[in-house]
């Protein structure tokens, strides 16, 4: 079944296309790994898919035609605050707050079982100041399951982070790929050949969506 | 002190305003972790000014100062709000900009009415004197609205307070809950004004919820904290106040910056 779908979809400022024409699929389960270089519109994008920016024209459509509440998000982490006093369940639990009202509790079994599957269950009553870059990784991604488990929307996840971290935080995503489907942004081209099954390149010399391999292919015959 | 502290709530205007003093404790300290988390302190010292700007209006119109700057400093908040987010203008300069028109504005308007008999220094740095009985019950009730609307939300303003573009897209009324928060700051800052002055009424929003920073490792814990450190400086810079004669609003304002000392202190200590 198709989780996402983009429609000729353009944005521009004034006489510049940000991006023009883009059309893409992405189906359940995929990983999509989003290129290109600096400027090439790969953030701009993500804006236009979680509904922060409205494109010139085209269409994104999502699965059962629901609009973008499912998305679960994982920002840059450079864009937190890093003095800011929370504890990792109380950041994790706060990916709930899309499916319960005011006076609802916190569905406590979700947040538990996903703690668990990001072996962040020793570290809930930690501070998130007092986390190493890749623990807090994995809280801004176990913040994200909480939100939704049908699109991971993923922002540049292995900046800051350093080679060990890095790969721990790719085996991870990998397994939950399994039964999520994800998007993500990334300069990382070396760890996303491995995990990624589809590419979606912004690069205006090398425009390109299909399977990860056949990209491969296209980049070695060029 | 303490006989100090017995000895002052046996004057009635004393005892009102020890109670509103209280109220608008608690409530600046909910809804300043939440500014100083998101570094937009400064937001409550431009609404003051802007508070400062519209009762002086009020009182020249012989009109209720509160009731009357309640709807001017919640527009003025929406505006800033709007201008941080939208406007090509850097958000400090247009909570300056702002500021400091309603602060000129309330100081000519006095000035050029001196005929109307307005201690411009109460308005700048407040008095204990203003808080009447009419006045309480206003306290009351917007103390009881600020802090109903911060519990029934508390999870949500921690959710745009932390990371505001994971809140919008996860479908939270990111908006909705940015213009809440900048009413609730703004009622804050009006009833408060009365008795801390146009100058100091933004100090009891950053003080408390800065000294709590130093002490907290979650945000529940900042808020608690925040909560005790705004009360417990209230009632000591109050209390020292009535025993040296000396301004209200400077008293406390004084005593939260010694705190805030202190918790600096033990977090290079510990």
């Amino acid at each position: 079944m198709t989780a996402l779908q983009a429609k000729h979809l353009s944005l521009r400022y004034g006489h510049h296309f940000v991006f023009k024409n883009l059309s893409f699929t992405v189906e359940d389960k995929d990983f999509l790994c989003i290129v290109g270089p600096n400027g090439s519109g790969k953030s701009t994008l993500l804006k236009c898919i979680l509904g922060e920016i409205k494109p010139s024209s085209g269409k994104i459509l999502f699965k059962n035609g629901s609009k973008n509440h499912h998305i679960g998000y994982l920002p840059q982490n450079t864009e937190l605050n890093p003095i800011f006093p929370a504890s990792v369940y109380e950041i994790v639990a706060s990916g709930a707050l899309n499916q319960i009202g005011p006076f609802t509790p916190y569905p406590k079994a979700k947040i538990s079982s996903v703690l668990e599957t990001l072996q962040l269950n020793t570290l809930k009553n930690k501070s998130f100041q007092e986390l190493s870059g890749g623990q807090r990784q994995r809280v801004l991604l176990a913040r994200a399951l909480v939100a939704s488990t049908d699109i991971l929307i993923l922002d540049e996840p292995s900046n800051n982070l350093d080679y060990k971290s890095k790969q721990d935080f790719y085996k991870i995503l990998k397994k939950l790929n399994q039964t999520t489907t994800i998007l993500m942004v990334t300069h990382d081209l070396d760890h996303h050949n491995l995990i990624g099954n589809k590419i979606l390149s912004l690069d205006p010399n090398l425009p390109f969506f299909g399977s990860t391999s056949d990209y491969v292919r296209r980049i070695h015959a060029e | 002190m303490l006989s100090s502290f017995i000895e002052m709530l046996n004057y009635n205007f004393i005892l009102r305003a020890f109670l509103a003093g209280i109220i608008i404790a608690i409530c600046s300290a909910l809804i300043g972790s939440s500014l100083v988390l998101r570094k937009q302190s400064m937001i409550g010292d431009g609404l003051s000014h802007v508070a400062f700007g519209s009762a002086a209006i009020a009182t020249i119109l012989d009109l209720a100062p509160i009731e009357f700057s309640i709807p001017i400093v919640i527009i003025a908040a929406i505006l800033i709000l709007r201008l941080n987010q939208n406007s090509k203008i850097n958000g400090d300069a247009a909570i300056a900009v702002l500021s400091a028109s309603a602060l000129a504005l309330g100081t000519f308007l006095i000035s050029v009415n001196r005929g109307t008999n307005i201690d411009l220094n109460a308005y700048l740095f407040g008095s204990i004197l203003a808080i009447g009985q009419h006045d309480l019950i206003i306290c009351a009730i917007l103390g009881f609205i600020v802090v109903a609307i911060y519990l029934c939300l508390r999870r949500q303003i921690f959710a745009i307070t932390f990371d505001e573009k994971f809140a919008k897209a996860i479908g939270l009324k990111t908006e909705l809950y940015n213009t809440i928060l900048a009413i609730l700051c703004a009622l804050i800052v009006v009833v408060g004004m009365r008795m801390l002055g146009a100058l100091l009424i933004s100090s009891l929003i950053i003080f408390p919820s800065l000294s709590a920073l130093y002490l907290s490792k979650n945000y529940h814990q900042n808020i608690i904290i925040s909560l005790i450190i705004s009360v417990v400086c209230f009632i000591i810079g109050f209390t020292m106040s009535y025993a040296f004669n000396a301004p209200t609003g400077a008293t406390i304002v004084l005593t939260n910056l010694i705190m805030l000392i202190l918790c600096w202190i033990y977090n290079k200590l510990r």
